[in-house]
């Protein structure tokens, strides 16, 4: 019996390495009909460190990048993830580790600049650069020494904003019309109300609410936004990340604020949902590509940036992150509103008006970036924030 | 008085499976949410084992467990040669002081918070790197910064083995015409078998599931199925998640099942044999 067991369980586990293995190389037809393009890269290796889940990876029969790159130009990728900004700084700076492109956020480009961690790009090889949204490419303060307030050292591949996600089951009309950050200090919803569980993003929102510089060096101002979370912590729910999927699409919490990305998956899963950009301000963010300072295959990464930027590829790319795309092609391209849908659209795109200039730009006293603190700032930020936990 | 033990081994076996029951019934979720379970196919929009054809479909997390089931196999397999070596070489010491204080210097790696280990191994390299003036962090280094960790549990779980055997076994077994290597392969080792084994899966398992020193010793090249999951879990989880996580319940619930019916056979065999000469004598 106990023979027969083994063997069984044997065939079992042999039977499912065989899968894992032979799983590596199955439903390639997809991929076999690319066009293949010749470079001199041909058959060299490139090194790819991004964020988790935040390339089109196959899921939900969408294309693998990864593999869409390396079948075009024969080029192998390895591909490996990080899941903060500070992760990706300590292996990059540690020496240790080679890597050709990182895709950092925007406070943490300005600091890899500041440490020659990154190298300038040749953005002559990357034609595709013209498809970067006039907004995101001049005045970008991690990145802005080039001419003209030009960016020199990064390629955005992914933005974003905060804004405010609700349940129009619970909270009234007349709530909601305010479009404000109220609608998080509201006594109404007392105990139904999430907030951030970061210490940037959660002092952010209550900044924004009070009208403060979020990137302020003055004592009082953290002081100010630390009474104001105060005055909210008996209203909430909990301080949260992730768990607020499940909150708000359970419907347990009624209000709470996350990523404009990830609130229309939220929306998805339950429809009673609903997503306003507060008309006080918020958050703005970019994650772009910069090639790193030791990168060995410079050539290949920057067709790997081309890549990420073509019309094809980055609609593909953005459909299935979720996050708003400073690409042009994507952002006018009518396939891509329409397999988004018109809500989902006018939320990553329509930002209320006050938050753009004239020229299309940012009003970026209105969508602020988070700088990256000075150490002292970071002290009083943390002791506070100990405080509101 | 039974009944309440009953109960309370029920209770306690409720707590300790209902986190791996509770991940199992997801990854056959008709729903992409983490809230709402749903079994009714028809009506949802994934069909029964969805997730699972996911994981397959995309490449992206067959390489990390890939990765992570060749680093396993491979730490295991340098683990065992090299404990057993070990182990047999402390057990040949007659220096008792000298033994204790080697026996106290390999758990080192055991009683080493993994953070320290990570981080002692992650500077480690890089200052060799430094001084080479090339190469960077890989499979190699991987694999080199897991076998140290594993390596004292081997140590460990053949050590007592060592005890047990009868001190004139190899004496008699040379008596009886062996060269020493012979009677090392050939009647030693065979006695510790089950241990030996035992130290594989030990080391298999830490491996498999190790986090915190893979994070600080991988390379660019090389992503372990823990970290490739930990980053994934950044946003919301995708079920595909816990299909694969199903996926290595199984495989390591296997390979246990596996290894307890050989290490019992293999003991069987042993205690038989030694009866049997038992008799003879």
């Amino acid at each position: 019996m106990k023979r027969i067991l083994s063997l069984f369980v044997a065939c079992v586990m042999l039977a499912g390495m065989c899968l894992v293995f032979a799983g590596c190389g199955g439903s390639q037809d997809k991929y076999a009909s690319l066009e293949k393009i010749d470079t001199p890269y041909k058959g060299t290796k490139l090194y790819v460190y991004n964020w988790g889940e935040y390339i089109s990876d196959g899921q939900d029969d969408s294309y693998d990048l990864v593999k869409v790159f390396e079948t075009i130009y024969g080029i192998d990728v390895s591909y490996t993830t990080y899941s903060s900004n500070e992760e990706m700084y300590a292996k990059l700076s540690s020496g240790a580790a080679n890597y050709d492109i990182v895709i950092p956020s925007d406070y943490m480009i300005a600091r890899l600049i500041e440490e020659g961690l990154i190298q300038k790009i040749n953005y002559a090889n990357i034609p595709n650069y013209a498809n970067i949204n006039s907004a995101y490419k001049t005045g970008q303060y991690y990145d802005m020494n080039g001419e003209g307030g030009a960016t020199e050292y990064s390629v955005p591949y992914s933005v974003g904003m905060i804004g405010v996600v609700y349940n129009t089951k619970y909270v009234s009309e007349a709530d909601a019309a305010e479009q404000s950050w109220g609608l998080l200090w509201n006594g109404n919803y007392r105990g139904k109300i999430l907030n951030f569980n970061n210490s940037r993003d959660a002092f952010g929102v209550a900044m924004f609410y009070k009208g403060l510089d979020v990137n302020s060096t003055d004592e009082a101002v953290w002081n100010q936004a630390y009474e104001a979370l105060m005055e909210q912590k008996p209203l909430l729910k909990g301080l949260v990340m992730d768990e607020i999927f499940e909150e708000m699409e359970g419907g347990n919490a009624y209000v709470g604020t996350y990523y404009a990305g990830d609130c229309i998956t939220m929306m998805e899963n339950n429809e009673d949902l609903a997503f306003y950009y507060p008309k006080e301000g918020t958050n703005l963010f970019v994650d772009a590509c910069c090639i790193t300072k030791n990168a060995q295959n410079v050539g290949a990464a920057e067709l790997f940036i081309n890549f990420l930027l073509d019309e094809r590829w980055a609609t593909e790319n953005a459909l299935y992150i979720c996050y708003a795309s400073p690409n042009d092609k994507v952002i006018n391209s009518e396939e891509y509103k329409e397999a988004l849908g018109d809500d989902y659209y006018s939320i990553l795109y329509d930002v209320p008006e006050q938050y753009k200039n004239s020229d299309g730009s940012y009003n970026t006293s209105i969508a602020c970036y988070y700088y990256n603190l000075d150490a002292d700032t970071k002290a009083i930020l943390s002791s506070l924030w100990d405080r509101v936990k | 008085m039974k009944k309440l033990g009953r109960f309370y081994a029920g209770l306690m076996y409720l707590l300790l499976y209902a986190p791996i029951l509770v991940m199992v019934l997801y990854s056959f979720n008709a729903k992409k949410s983490t809230s709402t379970l749903s079994f009714s196919y028809g009506a949802e929009k994934y069909t029964f084992g969805h997730w699972y054809r996911e994981v397959f479909a995309s490449g992206g997390a067959l390489i990390p467990l890939r990765n992570s089931l060749i680093l396993a196999l491979l730490t295991a397999f340098i683990s065992m040669v090299m404990g057993t070596l070990a182990a047999y070489a402390l057990y040949k010491l007659r220096l008792k002081y000298v033994k204790r204080v080697i026996t106290s210097v390999t758990n080192i790696p055991m009683m080493n918070p993994d953070i320290v280990t990570g981080l002692s191994m992650m500077l480690l390299f890089a200052t060799t790197f430094y001084v080479m003036g090339a190469g960077g962090t890989g499979f190699a280094t991987l694999l080199i910064a897991h076998v140290t960790f594993c390596l004292p549990y081997v140590i460990l779980s053949i050590m007592p083995r060592l005890r047990q055997m009868d001190k004139n076994l190899p004496e008699a077994a040379m008596d009886l015409g062996c060269t020493p290597i012979q009677s090392f392969f050939m009647v030693q080792l065979p006695f510790l078998a089950p241990a030996v084994l035992s130290g594989f899966v030990m080391a298999f398992t830490l491996s498999l599931d190790d986090y915190v020193v893979s994070l600080f010793t991988s390379g660019p090249s090389f992503e372990t199925l823990p970290i490739y999951v930990y980053n994934m879990a950044r946003r919301s989880v995708p079920p595909s998640i816990y299909a694969i996580s199903t996926l290595f319940l199984v495989l390591v619930l296997g390979l246990l099942i596996l290894s307890n019916t050989m290490q019992s056979r293999l003991e069987k065999k042993i205690s038989s044999h030694s009866e049997r000469t038992q008799k003879n004598q």
